[in-house]
């Protein structure tokens, strides 16, 4: 039975230049249904990157292939260099998912007893019962507890075989505000090791608060990917556009040398500025250029989102 | 990467697959611990045996008494209900996404359904040492060789019902999966002569009886109490439907882990 894995490519964690996930060209349909449509994203080591989107993005589907748990239709998928099912069998990569079952009848202890016998090597059962802050629950039945004491029992058994990735797929989905707040203060305490994260979130404020890098995704693609400041800033300010008849790239570039402005795109004889200072454009395009028909919207991080992926919340 | 987080000198994949006997004891004391499948492997066959067989003493069956011929078709209906009952627990993992679970750790299915057959095996030896112990108490008689020889057929035999049990597990994503399996094992074992002896009913009957699961391990078990000479109808019985469950629960299983 060893055969089937070790025959896998060994891992190749901390090589350089091997990214903790690499996919490429990653595709999953469900019928006609292009539920991740080709995506391309390497996280390195060390990274704590959160997968934004709305629900039905592809965020789950990208994950489940991420773990093994189902294979893309197209591109591929590697975990440390390897394939996903050895990067578990190594114990290199492990997840708490949103509905991954527990046994009713079995205590807290027992279900972490339970999966530490399947690995080869675990920390110590009471050593991660500790870290997920559920000691005082270790003899409870899983059928007595909360949906938030039930996601740190799962969080508990994800830290056994202490992988280099965890991979946490819209951990505090049914939480209450306090259960959420416990839990992301033991992922936190518990990335500061330099464990990778990968989490899963429709969560702005999770995202925002949490992640290092935030990878927005929409209908199966990545539509924005940088800091959370750099997501902020995507949204921050306001958007203007104008009708600029036969504006030049130099004019272009003018504007783009005002104060407060973070882009300017030319459509034809439309021009988009994003800026954070809009009045001061504002001032420049109506006083100092022949542009006309002037729009300003405000963008919001809600507006932000739903701009960038095309869904309302 | 920092010091706290394992070397990846030290990331072994676990030999065997994740087969463990730490696995296999928490496997069992789950099963245990469920009562409606205590009540109805280990409790239910030895009340029958009690009401229906301890008023059978003076009757003579081949090399012993009624009381254990009845016994020991008892002991094969525990037996298959507790192996049913293990392979079917499946279902139940499935139902409630255990096995979702379980394909984020080490384990081989392979493996995962090894411990299932012989979780579910020690489950049957359990239910046959119970009706065996108050068969004794109750009157049975046999030689010695024989309470050890059909004790152990009955048990062996029920490797049918474990192949039964993870067949139905894979084919029926259901809780309750033991609600639908219970009378259906009652109709095979009734159909199996392990109620009533099929030479009390009619001609008929006995002919479709002969090919039905629960009949080959019945007659084979009390092959060594009646006396009978081997009976090759009946092992052909056990192995060809070992073989047609065994072959459903691969197909099932196949299909299973290449979906998730």
């Amino acid at each position: 039975m060893t055969h089937t894995f070790s025959s896998a490519a060994a891992p190749a964690t901390g090589r350089a230049g091997v990214p903790a996930v690499g996919l490429r060209g990653l595709t999953k349909r469900f019928g006609a249904v292009t539920a991740v449509d080709g995506l391309d994203l390497a996280i390195e080591p060390g990274e704590i990157v959160a997968f934004l989107g709305p629900n039905g993005a592809g965020k789950t589907s990208t994950i489940d292939m991420v773990l093994g748990l189902s294979r893309p239709d197209a591109g591929t998928v590697e975990v440390y260099g390897t394939s996903p099912r050895s990067a578990v069998a190594h114990g290199l990569v492990s997840a708490v998912m949103q509905t991954g079952g527990l046994l009713k009848e079995l205590t807290v202890r027992e279900t972490v007893e339970l999966t530490a016998a399947l690995f080869a090597h675990t920390r110590p059962v009471d050593e991660v019962l500790q870290r997920a802050g559920i000691s005082a629950l270790a003899g409870r039945r899983v059928g007595k507890c909360s949906g938030g004491e039930q996601q740190r029992l799962r969080f508990a058994i994800a830290l056994l075989p202490e992988p280099e990735l965890l991979i946490l797929d819209e951990p505090t989905t049914g939480m209450d505000v306090e259960g959420r707040r416990d839990f992301w203060s033991a992922i936190r305490a518990d990335a500061e090791r330099g464990r990778t994260v990968l989490f899963a979130t429709h969560y702005l404020e999770e995202a925002d608060a949490y992640a290092d890098r935030v990878v927005l995704i929409s209908r199966g693609r990545i539509v924005a990917d940088g800091t959370p400041a750099e997501i902020r800033a995507l949204s921050a300010g306001r958007r203007l556009s104008a009708t600029w008849d036969g504006v030049t790239a130099a004019e272009a570039a003018a504007v783009r040398a005002l104060p407060g402005v973070e882009d300017v795109e030319l459509r034809g004889d439309t021009v988009l500025v994003h800026a954070a200072d809009s009045d001061a454009v504002a001032r420049h395009l109506l006083t100092a250029t022949p542009a006309r028909d002037l729009q300003i919207t405000s963008r919001g991080l809600e507006d932000a989102f739903i701009a960038l992926t095309g869904d309302p919340r | 990467m920092t010091t706290a987080v394992t070397t990846n000198a030290e990331r072994r994949v676990p030999p065997l697959g994740g087969f463990s006997l730490t696995f296999l004891r928490l496997e069992i004391r789950r099963l245990l611990r469920n009562r409606r499948t205590v009540i109805f492997t280990l409790i239910i066959p030895p009340v029958f045996f009690w009401a229906f067989g301890t008023g059978h003493t003076t009757e003579n069956a081949g090399r012993g008494n009624v009381t254990a011929y009845v016994m020991i078709s008892l002991a094969v209906y525990g037996a298959m209900i507790a192996t049913t009952a293990g392979g079917a627990s499946v279902a139940i993992e499935r139902a409630v996404g255990w096995s979702r679970q379980l394909r984020l750790t080490p384990l081989n299915p392979a493996a995962y359904v090894i411990i299932k057959v012989l979780t579910a095996m020690v489950l049957g030896a359990l239910s046959v040492a119970i009706v065996f112990a108050v068969g004794a108490l109750g009157g049975s008689q046999m030689p010695g060789w024989v309470w050890v020889v059909s004790g152990l057929v009955a048990w062996v035999g029920a490797l049918v019902f474990a192949a039964f049990g993870l067949f139905m597990g894979y084919l029926l994503p259901s809780e309750n999966v033991m609600q639908i399996l219970g009378p259906v094992l009652a109709l095979l074992a009734f159909f199996g002569g392990l109620f009533v002896p099929l030479q009390l009913l009619g001609h008929g009957f006995q002919e479709i009886a002969k090919f039905t699961p629960a009949y080959g391990v019945g007659v084979l078990a009390r092959a060594p109490l009646t006396g009978d000479p081997v009976n090759v109808g009946a092992i052909v019985n056990v192995v060809v439907w070992t073989a047609i469950f065994a072959a459903g629960a691969v197909w099932r299983f196949r299909r299973d882990t290449a979906r998730v």
